[in-house]
């Protein structure tokens, strides 16, 4: 222990975001021959385009610099956009940084995409062979790890069927079990325990884990907090494309669900109005027990707050929400567009609506809400994941027991009556 | 390493104590790594072997395709032009004379064109996976490789047929057949790379191998061209290697000695320049290519 692994420093990425970034034709890059010389004869005389350069280019990491010790899980965590995938593309060497440099130790596999270069009218074992020497296998360690690999993934009768006829678990398995089995000393992971059901999802943690424990370095993005918190010790926080915060996992990942409500108070978030939309939203906030907070206990009543402004008077503004669990999957939603709502007795250019959720059977976890807010007509302001808390668990019924959250994202508080079939004898 | 490192089954190749390598900005013409790309042999066999395999899936006459196409051309260009324009051709049936130059010439022309598309139908790889990129025209060179292999055992069987023995010339085939990579790659590499941003290149292809294809010495002999023409050919790589073809195994007279030359050094200089571009390019595919989410 001691050495390192992997060292970044003053790591930027910058990226166009212009309109020809994606096709260049040869007749733009005609034109620009033409018209750059021009450009730049223009800019030294005084008139100044640095404007346009800032417009169309976005630094996605910027001076980002830390190091990684032999044999550490360390997991990266951000919002979306923070750079998290960039950093991963960076270091798997399928993009070159703009600025800055890594530095790293041994060969670098990743589980970016499973199942890349699978070929759907090859079979198994032929895909086994095609996508291992895709991820940096040689056939002779391919054929040392064949069996292992194809237990791995439960697909042993299917072994020389087209794998275009595999269910997608089945595609899935096969796949992750490949990119398992490579065996880097430094092994990338990008959110691939978003697929597949429970159980697998549990042997890939397990087989992480087992990575982890022979020696090897992880570096694994998720936004699946309870996922880092329990197989990474230490913990990358991005912000922006800049390095926020860097050290223990715990420690982190409380600091990257506190920092997503910094603006207010921890429990709301203020919305500036760059987009200049006619009705839009100010702020929002969670409520937990009358209490603007981020932690729920399972069984709380919870309601969202939202305090909004419009260039109109409007009499009745539409407020709609999704909550997303960690995996980003939308398990819930309302809106007063589908369902009987108040209004303002004289339109408003103010004010602010209250959606009180009542008691919301979220298992322990991490949530996210979705805010889509606009009048009859249209959303005209839309924030993904504008709000974030945390459910925890309760033992909900007094009785001892916790409902499991690794089941489903929802509990539900039923009503259990019990009726014998057979009579009591002796009344 | 860890102390561990010795039950951990590293790959061959692969020493126990792990190297360092840095991952920086490449600037300007960055020197060819041939040790990486050799390291990434297999994933260039897998690759062909993929494109082997599923070409013909599907298909009712499979693998009888490879040898069907330059029959049917041969036959085509027989009748056109041995018939209605019989050419003296140095006593080789005429049949055998194109089909001798129309192998290597449809590896060419399937080799640039297939290339030309590889990077962009190859995209998922590419933006998820880290590998020598020039991986993927070489595939596409191996995957013609084996097509060529079959079509050559049927100019043996036609050799046979009519009773043609090759001479000493036999023994500058291999040089043929290098020259004809190196002319297929070369070529392959500087369309790949281009089209990657130039989307322009994909459309043109299909007239530049056809343009090619008749600038090419294939249906006649350089001996037959006006003086005035010759220096036209001479800049064609694949000038060099369709004569060379026809020298080695039917024994024809070789093109002289300025437009052999000539055009063999084009063949060469466009394989390392291919390569240089390639390189030089190779850094920014990705972004050109998009991440996809």
């Amino acid at each position: 222990m001691g050495d390192v692994a992997i060292r970044a420093e003053g790591l930027g990425k910058q990226y166009r975001i212009g309109e020809r970034q994606k096709y260049k034709a040869l007749r733009d890059t005609l034109t620009d021959a033409l018209y750059v010389p021009l450009r730049k004869a223009r800019s030294l005389f005084g008139g100044s385009n640095c404007d346009r350069v800032a417009e169309t280019t976005i630094w996605a990491l910027k001076d980002v610099s830390f190091e990684i010790i032999q044999g550490e899980v360390v997991g990266v965590i951000g919002r979306n956009g923070a750079g998290k995938s960039t950093l991963l593309k960076i270091l798997s060497r399928i993009t070159e940084p703009t600025r800055g440099f890594v530095d790293v130790c041994g060969r670098v596999g990743s589980l970016l995409e499973v199942g890349t270069g699978f070929h759907p009218e090859l079979t198994g074992r032929e895909n086994v062979y095609l996508n291992g020497s895709i991820i940096g296998m040689r056939k002779g360690e391919i054929d040392r790890k064949f069996d292992e690999i194809v237990a791995f993934a439960e697909i042993e009768q299917f072994l020389d069927t087209p794998i275009k006829f595999y269910s997608s678990g089945m595609y899935m398995r096969l796949a992750f079990s490949v990119a398992a089995h490579l065996e880097p000393e430094i092994l990338l992971v990008d959110e691939v325990l978003a697929v597949g059901d429970a159980v697998f999802q549990k042997k890939c943690l397990g087989k992480i884990g087992d990575v982890a424990k022979s020696g090897r370095t992880v570096v694994f993005v998720s936004h699946n907090l309870a996922a880092i918190r329990s197989i990474c010790q230490k913990c990358i926080v991005l912000e922006k494309g800049e390095l926020a915060l860097s050290g223990n996992a715990n420690h982190c990942v409380d600091y990257h669900l506190s920092g997503t409500f910094k603006s207010t108070n921890g429990s709301s978030v203020v919305f500036s109005n760059p987009s200049k939309q006619r009705l839009r939203m100010r702020a929002a906030a969670i409520i937990c027990n009358e209490s603007p907070s981020t932690r729920a206990l399972m069984g709380d009543t919870m309601a969202i707050s939202v305090k909004f402004a419009s260039d109109m008077p409007i009499r009745r503004p539409q407020l709609g929400f999704t909550v997303s669990n960690q995996e980003g999957i939308s398990i819930l939603h309302g809106s007063n567009r589908y369902q009987p709502s108040p209004e303002f007795d004289t339109a408003v250019t103010e004010g602010e609506i209250r959606c009180d959720l009542g008691m919301v059977p979220l298992s322990a976890g991490q949530y996210s809400i979705t805010l889509y807010f606009g009048d009859q007509g249209e959303d005209t302001h839309v924030v993904k994941d504008a709000l974030y808390f945390e459910v925890l668990e309760k033992d909900v019924w007094g009785c001892g027991k916790i409902h499991p959250s690794n089941v489903s994202s929802l509990w539900w508080p039923t009503n259990f009556r019990f009726y014998a079939s057979n009579p009591p004898q002796n009344g | 390493m860890n102390t561990e490192a010795g039950s951990l089954s590293l790959p061959p190749g692969t020493s126990a104590i792990a190297s360092w390598s840095r991952i920086q900005p490449s600037r300007g013409w960055a020197a060819f790594n041939f040790k990486e790309l050799w390291q990434y042999r297999e994933l260039a066999y897998f690759l062909a072997w993929r494109d082997v395999k599923v070409r013909y899936k599907q298909t009712l006459i499979g693998v009888s395709w490879v040898l069907l196409q330059p029959l049917t051309m041969m036959s085509a260009f027989w009748l056109l032009f041995g018939r209605i324009t019989p050419m003296p051709l140095e006593n080789v049936p005429y049949p055998l004379y194109i089909l001798v130059a129309l192998i290597p010439w449809q590896f060419f022309s399937r080799v640039i064109s297939e290339s030309t598309n590889s990077l962009i139908t190859d995209q998922r790889l590419i933006t998820r996976v880290y590998f020598p990129r020039l991986v993927v025209p070489i595939a596409t060179a191996l995957t013609a490789s084996v097509d060529f292999g079959l079509a050559m055992c049927l100019v043996a069987f036609l050799m046979i047929w009519f009773g043609i023995v090759p001479g000493v010339a036999l023994g500058l085939l291999p040089v043929a057949i290098l020259l004809m990579m190196a002319a297929s790659l070369g070529v392959g590499a500087w369309l790949s790379a281009l089209n990657v941003e130039y989307r322009d290149v994909m459309h043109a292809i299909p007239f530049l191998v056809q343009f090619w294809f008749f600038v090419t010495p294939v249906l006649y002999g350089t001996s037959l061209l006006p003086d005035s023409w010759r220096w036209i050919f001479s800049l064609n790589p694949m000038t060099i290697v369709v004569e060379t073809f026809r020298w080695s195994l039917l024994g024809t007279a070789p093109t002289d000695f300025y437009i052999s030359a000539t055009s063999a050094t084009i063949a060469v200089f466009s394989l390392f320049s291919g390569l240089m571009w390639f390189r030089r390019r190779e850094s920014s595919f990705v972004d050109s290519l998009g991440g996809g989410a």
